[in-house]
């Protein structure tokens, strides 16, 4: 199986001097395309820091980050930020959808970014809307729905630009018990290809039968890697 | 992706109202304090613009403004009329004499005497009367203002509205009688006295006595006559100092520009307004774009580019920058408007707008450049951090 995602002995610091905190303490992991892998461990121990490393939205101090076979270290900022929009969907905790935009034209911002015309790029994000069962609700402010609804909108921008990486970040903490489960049926329904590798950090136990593989971190390293047999996914 | 800086922008409504606010506020005291100063200044040059026929003004060489009356032996007069290109000059009486009104008050009042014979010089348009009536005995014409208000009769009875001074009523200049025989319509006078038409002769006459009382030439090049070329002959055969209406208009203009308070008063309004406009718009549409930060992180973490969020807040700022100035200009018409008949002096031409525009132009990108430098420093890593 080919890998999305390979990190070597992966180093960050935050700080200088008494201030200074390691996050990453040399990482190695690497990330399937068709898996859904699950970055778990405590609050601190450097699973934030990581995703931000995998996703290209920050830089790492050591080691190596190959994502796609592309080296992110190596990229201008304009060429990461173009990298990040053509090949990486994000799912973030708190949504972060555009208040005044309805839920169609928040999902289709990808698009938007990538510069597709606002009509074909809205289209485009209804028929994702529709595939995760919002498609009665794209009319709607992000105000007017639940929080569930709120991250399926999420999920619907996360794929709307057919990214072969999703990044998910504490996805469901913010969620009941059942809207949680919900998303995570999505996400392994509609997001989950044999393309794409799809990356959720979370804390939620209740989620983790639905990883392939399950990173253990605690202090800047991972401490375990196990495959989740319940979920019959990849090893 | 500008649709999605407009929604942003008029999604969060108070704040977008805010914005809005200060703009307009800066657009309305910067346009409307300029107005006044252009109206005002326009003033201070009044009784040149409305004398359209002459094209030169000849004067002693020391007068300051059109005010600075520096009297000439009339003998000059016949000079003038020597000179190559000068196709008529005519006299011009200017004076401030003191009227004294039905109720035994007094009140300064402008006397203009014009040419006898031709009566050049006279007023732009009459309300009531004819020019040509100023030639009946005593005869003079009054402004419409002037009529209206400080040389109105008083009503008979206490607290009631004075009476306008009308066609057939009569003054007394000076000691001497007045008849008035028309009522005109002038550019109102920068220190608002009331202007009195008569014919140059009559003027003298009711003037004090003095040596030389001549205040003015006015002169009429012949036709394909370079005007500049025949102020420096007059200059140079007279030793008078001669103006096109324009120069002298200049002269004047500048005089009230570096010798008076005005600009200085004006000008600490304006940059007042400006100063209020860019920190009120600024401070609001910086917590605009503080409000929006874990948006604009998502965009950028996204794929957002800096270029791209860099053009959607200048889009966002032009955008209540239009709408502010807008509001503001029209909001400064609209007193221009209401104010149009009384004292106020106002006067919006259309550079005034362009400078307007100029200034909540800087307030507007003043205002985004605070909000473009968080934006484009922000690590799109926040968007990660609950």
């Amino acid at each position: 199986m080919d890998v999305g995602v390979q990190c070597r002995n992966v180093t960050k610091t935050y700080g200088e001097g008494e201030s200074r905190v390691t996050a990453l303490r040399g990482v190695d992991l690497d990330v399937r395309l068709g898996e859904l892998l699950m970055l778990v461990g405590p609050s601190g121990c450097g699973k934030t820091t990581l995703i931000s490393v995998i996703a290209a939205i920050l830089d790492h101090d050591g080691g190596d980050v190959r994502v796609l076979d592309r080296d992110v270290r190596t990229m201008t900022a304009r060429e990461r930020a173009r990298f990040r929009g053509e090949t990486i969907g994000f799912v973030f905790q708190a949504y972060n959808l555009l208040p005044a935009l309805t839920a169609a034209e928040n999902a289709a911002i990808p698009l938007l970014i990538a510069g597709v015309p606002r009509t074909r790029a809205v289209a485009r994000a209804r028929e994702l809307l529709d595939s995760v069962g919002l498609d009665a609700r794209a009319n709607a402010l992000p105000a007017q729905l639940s929080g569930g609804q709120q991250q399926r909108i999420a999920i619907a921008r996360a794929l709307v630009h057919e990214p072969r990486l999703i990044v998910c970040d504490e996805p469901t903490s913010a969620l009941d018990h059942e809207s949680g489960q919900t998303v995570m049926e999505l996400l392994r329904r509609v997001a989950q290809s044999p393309e794409r590798a799809l990356v959720v950090v979370t804390h939620d136990a209740r989620i983790f039968g639905f990883a392939d593989r399950i990173a253990r971190m605690d202090d800047g390293r991972i401490v375990s890697l196990e495959a989740n047999h319940a979920s019959g996914g990849v090893q | 992706m500008s649709f999605v800086a407009l929604k942003m922008l008029v999604g969060d409504r108070a704040k977008y109202l805010g914005i809005i606010l200060g703009i307009t506020f800066a657009s309305l005291l910067i346009t409307q304090q300029t107005a006044i100063f252009v109206g005002l200044m326009t003033r201070t040059y009044g009784a040149i613009t409305d004398l359209g026929q002459p094209d030169v003004w000849v004067m002693d060489p020391k007068v300051q403004f059109v005010d600075d009356i520096k009297p000439m032996q009339d003998t000059k007069l016949l000079r003038v009329r020597g000179v190559e290109g000068v196709d008529w000059a005519v006299p011009l009486y200017k004076g401030l004499l003191r009227a004294r009104l039905a109720d035994g008050n007094f009140q300064s009042v402008n006397v203009v005497g014009l040419d006898d014979a031709t009566l050049v010089g006279g007023p732009p348009e009459m309300v009531d009367g004819r020019l040509a009536d100023l030639r009946r005995a005593d005869g003079v014409i009054v402004d419409v203002v002037g009529a209206n208000d400080k040389l109105a009769k008083p009503s008979a009875v206490p607290g009631a509205p004075k009476t306008p001074l009308a066609v057939g009523d009569q003054l007394e200049i000076n000691d001497h009688r007045a008849i008035v025989v028309g009522i005109s319509r002038n550019t109102r006078t920068f220190q608002s006295q009331p202007v009195v038409y008569t014919t140059y002769q009559r003027a003298l006459s009711i003037a004090p006595r003095e040596r030389l009382l001549l205040s003015f030439i006015l002169v009429k090049a012949k036709p394909g006559q370079d005007v500049h070329a025949l102020c420096e002959r007059i200059t140079r055969t007279t030793g008078l100092a001669a103006y096109t209406r324009d120069g002298f208009e200049d002269l004047t203009v500048n005089y009230f520009l570096k010798y008076t308070g005005i600009p200085i008063n004006f000008g600490i309004a304006v940059v007042l307004g400006f100063i209020v406009g860019t920190a009120v718009a600024g401070q609001t549409f910086y917590n605009f774009t503080l409000d929006s930060i874990r948006q604009f992180g998502a965009l950028k973490a996204m794929g957002a580019p800096n270029g791209m969020l860099l053009r959607m807040i200048v889009l966002q700022a032009a955008a209540v920058g239009i709408v502010g100035y807008g509001l503001g200009v029209g909001a400064a018409s609209a007193m221009g408007f209401a104010t149009r008949n009384t004292e106020l002096a106002f006067r919006m031409p259309w550079q005034l707008l362009l400078v307007s525009a100029g200034a909540v132009a800087l307030i507007s990108m003043l205002a985004a450049l605070l909000s473009i430098w968080k934006v484009v420093r922000l690590e799109p890593a926040i968007v990660f951090k609950g």
